[in-house]
């Protein structure tokens, strides 16, 4: 900035800043006229008006130059591009080193397990921080192979992550399409009206029911809802890590979202306790005691499982919309399920084969120390 | 000792917030004590006692409640000392959104929600506007392109500040929290501190207990509404 903004008259500052109207309205003040410049402003303001909203004149001149740099990033936030990050191994809750660490790529997607309490949160937290080696874990996250520098965590401009959680729901009184412009202009985009377009079809793409623009949000179903708040999340948002916690397997095709993120070329990370959800991604992440105690490829025999699981998977589904649809449910289950395991009760095969197959790369670790 | 001025809303989160960082304060060999301001009354000292944090409740009654803590922060302050406390937070819910507890030199924190509602970072003013730290809670509410918003909209009001989101349930950032107020500078004392912004200067018959609604009961600062055609009510506002 060659001018300091505050002699320069309103008019002007208006024209190259737009959104400078919600520095006047949040406050609460009149906007001043073409030809006045900020610093006569706010020598012209009222005692009584400043003193209206706990504001001194010097802090009226400062709070309004943060405001504009405020904007000067967000037009250029200077986003480094993402390659890569890497989670270096820490420790977990009783202090034993973590078994390893991972590093993730853009359209990677890997699932995140572990009984309740095993740490899914903390690793969270310390993905959405940053840590370097700074939190109870002792982990350090690397972006491009580097560390990163802490100070980012204060500018609040550059955030890496968004996050999906099962908990959230929309609370504000909106239309679809106006909620998903209320997002677009936050984050400074032109064409508001295309993107809202973009946003619904593409949510309509992974919603069993279709959303209408006009429907408000607060108005929509679970698997609606969800499926807005993933194509809003890939299409508008900018993070390039996207966390979620959980996703039902209820009006939505997770495939299709996943994939949708995937294509944004976002860095997902899955916490679930559904086989469905933790098979599809390509790695999972297993928790034990706060650390990271294995990261298991998927490998080409349990994608072969996922195929069938998806399919009972669907076979659920259409039990419930079979009861949905006030039929009864006469279809002898335990007998189609006993003729084709070729005597034995599914349930009981597939739990026997699961106790006797072993955990992958026993001690591997161990032995490559000794 | 480090003084830190927690503020916001009611119910936004502070005090969740601030018992789930002093865990990791604790767990660090540090002492922390609060003093919790409130108007009417507290419950919120039975959730410090029960996490053995040590306590102590102002309730201001009928004086207004931004008055009070300025006129007995001296002797909390001295309270604090006392005790030996490494750390000492002052807890106060803004009331009507005009006034901080914020002191220069002295790390001031708000805390809001982003249940609260969209547009809640405009309304709260110098609480949240001269804050060095705002702490958004309850973020897993809500979805993420409110979440943008809300930080959107908390950006354009404090600039500077540092916002970080912490969830007082799950503890998700507090111990990135309890860091942030690691790096608190020492307060050497309060005496002939400053605050960050005034206080206002309302001094009228209802102050002083006037309960009567009428023309020839209100004396002293008075201010009305402009209601004539044309104007929405606010007053004082033409350049």
């Amino acid at each position: 900035m060659t001018h300091d903004i505050a002699t320069l008259p309103a008019g002007d500052v208006f024209r190259t800043y737009p959104g400078i109207d919600d520095f006047f309205e949040s406050i609460g003040l009149p906007r001043p006229a073409e030809d006045i410049t900020m610093l006569e402003y706010a020598a012209f303001l009222d005692e009584e008006v400043l003193e209206d909203k706990g504001l001194m004149r010097s802090q009226l001149i400062r709070h309004f130059k943060d405001f504009v740099t405020g904007l000067q990033k967000m037009a250029d936030p200077g986003e480094t591009a993402i390659q890569s990050i890497t989670i270096t191994a820490g420790r977990d809750k009783s202090g034993q080193p973590e078994e390893t660490g991972f590093t993730l790529q853009p359209g990677d997607v890997v699932s995140v397990v572990g009984p309740t309490g095993s740490g899914k949160s903390r690793l969270l937290a310390d993905i959405e921080w940053m840590a370097q080696a700074d939190t109870q874990t002792g982990r350090s996250v690397l972006i491009n192979g580097e560390s990163v520098d802490t100070q980012w965590r204060y500018s609040s401009d550059q955030r890496f992550v968004a996050q999906l959680s099962q908990n959230m729901n929309f609370i504000v009184d909106l239309s679809a399409k106006e909620f998903i412009a209320m997002h677009a202009e936050a984050r400074g985009i032109k064409d508001v009206n295309a993107l809202v377009r973009r946003v619904i079809d593409t949510a309509n793409t992974i919603a069993g029911e279709p959303i209408l623009a006009e429907t408000g949000v607060t108005a929509l179903s679970g698997g609606q809802s969800r499926a807005l708040m993933i194509a809003d999340t890939a299409l508008v948002g900018h993070s390039p890590i996207v966390l979620i916690d959980e996703i039902e397997n209820a009006g939505i095709d997770r495939r299709k979202a996943l994939d949708l993120l995937v294509r944004k070329l976002k860095v997902v990370l899955v916490a679930t306790h559904d086989p469905v959800l933790a098979l599809m991604a390509d790695r999972r992440i297993v928790l034990k005691n706060g650390g990271i105690r294995k990261v298991l490829e998927t490998t080409p025999e349990e994608k072969e499982n996922l195929r069938v699981l998806q399919r009972l998977d669907g076979a659920v589904v259409s039990i419930r919309n079979a009861i949905r649809d006030a039929k009864t449910i006469q279809t002898p289950f335990r007998e189609i399920l006993r003729d084709s395991c070729g005597g034995a009760p599914l349930e009981q095969a597939i739990v026997k084969q699961l106790s006797s197959s072993r955990n992958p790369d026993p001690g591997k670790r161990r032995k490559g120390n000794t | 000792m480090k003084l830190i001025t927690v503020s916001g809303p009611p119910s936004s989160g502070k005090t969740s917030v601030v018992i789930r960082a002093l865990e990791h304060l604790k767990a660090q060999g540090q002492r922390a004590g609060v003093v919790k301001f409130d108007c009417v009354s507290t419950l919120d000292e039975t959730r410090y006692k029960a996490s053995g944090i040590p306590v102590k409740v102002g309730l201001s009654g009928h004086i207004c409640p931004d008055h009070f803590f300025v006129s007995n922060l001296f002797q909390c302050y001295q309270w604090g000392r006392g005790q030996g406390f490494d750390f000492l937070f002052t807890e106060t819910a803004g009331l009507c959104n005009r006034c901080a507890p914020h002191i220069r030199n002295i790390l001031a924190v708000c805390v809001i929600d982003n249940l609260s509602g969209m547009n809640t970072p405009w309304k709260i003013g110098p609480m949240l506007r001269l804050a060095d730290l705002v702490v958004i809670a309850k973020s897993d509410l809500v979805s993420q392109a409110e979440k943008e918003v809300f930080l959107f909209r908390t950006k354009q009001v404090n600039p500077r500040g540092v916002i970080i989101h912490v969830n007082g349930l799950t503890g998700q950032g507090s111990a990135e929290l309890a860091s942030l107020f690691f790096k608190a500078k020492e307060t050497a004392g309060v005496e002939e501190t400053k605050l960050r912004s005034s206080m206002p200067a309302a001094v009228c018959s209802y102050c002083l207990g006037q309960t009567t609604i009428s023309d020839q009961f209100q004396m002293g600062n008075i201010k009305r509404m402009d209601l004539s055609e044309g104007n929405e009510g606010v007053q004082g506002e033409g350049l």
